[in-house]
């Protein structure tokens, strides 16, 4: 066996489908129809898996640190509420991708400012972006209907068969169906030879170079992918809410969405998925304790996350779940996070 | 003619206060590569200080502004101390979000402690008012805060450049191995430098509640705008954020005025250009370390 079959074979192993993966899936189908109340706050959390998935594949597969994610976020909202507005595209679903592609442009346009200079011009420039889009919205406030957001939006019937219902059962369906798919193209992606290769750029660009990888091109490419996803995310949150406002750009969205992502772990995928469950009922919790300032809590976490160790937590979080399946299947340390932070 | 005129003293007294305001972000950003997003924080916690005593305990505004410095400046030593120094070798992602954290802890702590309002400090009669010198009304404030923090800037070249001190900074800068292996205690000189850039973020924030206002949501609005400064300006000097400081006051304060449609538009927009032509700011080194 030469060496490329060797890695060839490597990289399908890792590409199968495991079967913690497939239980995840039925986990998430049975929830749905367990909790048939609470369909608003599940759309809630799939919305954000779907924007953390999204973050994951710039951050913990290509290891770009944005402050700006929201930026695709927003312009998604905003597309698929003035396509809807204005009546341009009235299928949901056709709007949904139109939307994905608009905020896929941007992305396009600005990785190129992105992918110059190093981690803390990156930072500055994607905060920046993020920072002049709202600005620009609040601008033409003719056309984004300014600081009271974006009115008059209403959802035709999905392909023309599922009306939106106000208890989000549609909605909630419809989300679902959006993030699983765009999951299944997210993990083709990152098993490919072209995934790999960002995993390369990440763990070190030079090197990565040195062995053929045109490094610039493939952060523009996964960029871009990126900022399709979250696109894709805020249209979502614009269809399923009937809203679009200036806060789908702000600051403290790209940094709770960090904060999502970090809960789950970067670099595997579920990550995003896992932390938006999470992050969402720590919210809830942090509601109910004291309703006015649950920022204080959110910001406590994220404060003892760092300290602790990113890695180290996860270790605790999985230590419960290993321990069971050591016990029934004998292995040792079955589930592991492979999170390899550049330094 | 005049209204220009009063607009670039606007703009310089502007430029002078967020100079104040993010000097010490660029000692820990520029020269400690530690990204401290929570810098503002420093910057509020000086403001409410500053507005409690004088509000509220009846200080004379004067004798309130040197202990915004001390309050700001003792909550950095002991944050230093106790959280920051962990994360200095630590990767960007971690710093950001623990600083991040940390505003967040911070807005949110005030907002219950003060209230969610826009505060404001009373001010003494003298500083109260305008007065014309040739047709150009000057501000009573703006004039303080020029003289202030001009003499703070000239200070601080002379500290860096002049004193043991400012040397040993610098070589714990350049290389930090080799400053410990000369015998400089480069914890301590980063501590003592991390708690005086803080002190100096709260007498900044002190000054501006009357300019920038002052409300919880003060380190989230202003981040940028430091963040500016310092990446725009380079951190091989502390020339280089003063300059770019007053390019951002004078910017900021004619584009209010001549574009005032345009917003924020037009200095995000320059930041960018700037950053994209030359990514280690305008007055920066030209190779990255």
């Amino acid at each position: 066996m030469t060496a490329q079959t060797e890695v060839g074979h490597h990289a399908g192993q890792h590409g199968r489908w495991h079967w913690s993966e497939i239980a995840f899936w039925i986990v998430v189908g049975i929830c749905a129809f367990a909790f048939p109340s609470r369909y608003l706050i599940m759309t809630e959390i799939v919305r954000l898996a779907l924007f953390a998935l999204s973050l994951d594949l710039i951050l913990g597969y290509a290891g770009i640190v944005s402050l700006g994610h929201a930026a695709f976020f927003g312009v998604g909202a905003y597309a698929a509420g003035l396509l809807s507005v204005h009546g341009l595209i009235d299928e949901p679903v056709l709007a949904l991708v139109a939307a994905g592609l608009a905020a896929m442009v941007v992305g396009f346009v600005t990785s190129f400012l992105v992918i110059r200079g190093v981690d803390l011009t990156r930072l500055m420039v994607t905060l920046g972006i993020a920072l002049l889009l709202e600005a620009l919205a609040e601008r033409f406030s003719n056309i984004s209907g300014g600081t009271d957001g974006l009115q008059g939006i209403e959802m035709q019937p999905l392909l023309g068969l599922f009306a939106f219902d106000m208890f989000g059962k549609t909605g909630f369906y419809y989300s679902l169906a959006v993030l699983f798919l765009l999951f299944l193209l997210a993990r083709r992606i990152v098993h490919s030879p072209f995934g790999l290769s960002l995993r390369a750029i990440k763990n070190n660009p030079l090197r990565a170079a040195a062995i053929g990888i045109p490094v610039n091109r493939r952060l523009i490419a996964i960029y871009t992918v990126a900022a399709f996803f979250a696109g894709i995310a805020g249209a979502l949150f614009t269809q399923t809410t009937q809203l679009a406002s200036l806060d789908a750009f702000s600051f403290e969205r790209s940094a709770d969405l960090m904060l999502v992502l970090v809960i789950g772990g970067t670099g595997y995928l579920y990550g995003g998925l896992i932390g938006a469950v999470v992050f969402r009922m720590l919210q809830e919790l942090f509601q109910t304790i004291t309703p006015q300032y649950w920022l204080f809590w959110i910001g406590l976490v994220l404060v003892i996350i760092v300290l602790v160790g990113r890695q180290r937590i996860h270790g605790y979080a999985l230590w419960l779940p290993n321990l069971i399946l050591k016990q029934i299947a004998g292995r040792k340390a079955v589930v592991a996070l492979t999170d390899n932070e550049a330094p | 003619m005049t209204s220009i005129l009063t607009n670039l003293f606007d703009g310089v007294a502007y430029g002078m206060l967020l100079f104040v305001l993010a000097c010490g972000l660029a000692v820990t950003l520029g020269l400690m590569n530690f990204v401290n997003l929570a810098h503002g924080a420093f910057a509020m916690t000086g403001g409410y200080v500053c507005a409690v005593l004088v509000n509220q305990s009846g200080w004379p505004f004067f004798a309130a502004l040197p202990l915004a410095f001390v309050a700001s400046a003792l909550i950095g030593v002991v944050l230093e101390r106790a959280l920051y120094r962990h994360l200095y070798s630590r990767s960007h992602l971690d710093q950001v979000l623990f600083s991040v954290g940390l505003v967040f802890m911070s807005v949110a702590a005030v907002d219950y402690i003060m209230g969610s309002s826009r505060i404001f400090i009373k001010l003494p009669e003298v500083l109260q008012g305008q007065f014309d010198v040739f047709g150009v009304g000057i501000g009573r404030y703006r004039l303080m805060i020029i003289v202030i923090c001009g003499l703070l800037t000239a200070a601080l070249q002379l500290v860096l450049a002049k004193t043991r001190f400012g040397s040993r900074l610098r070589a714990a800068v350049d290389d930090p191995r080799v400053a410990s292996g000369l015998g400089i205690n480069v914890p301590q000189v980063f501590a003592f430098t991390f708690a005086f850039g803080c002190g100096l973020a709260g007498l900044g924030g002190a000054l501006s509640a009357e300019i920038l206002g002052l409300d919880p949501y003060f380190p989230l609005k202003f981040m940028i705008y430091f963040l500016i400064v310092v990446t725009v300006g380079g951190s091989s000097s502390i020339t280089g954020p003063f300059l770019a400081s007053l390019l951002l006051g004078i910017g900021d304060v004619a584009g209010k005025y001549y574009v005032p449609k345009m917003g924020p538009f037009v200095i995000y927009t320059i930041m960018i250009v700037i950053l994209l032509w030359r990514p280690n700011g305008l007055f920066g080194r030209t190779a990255t370390r």
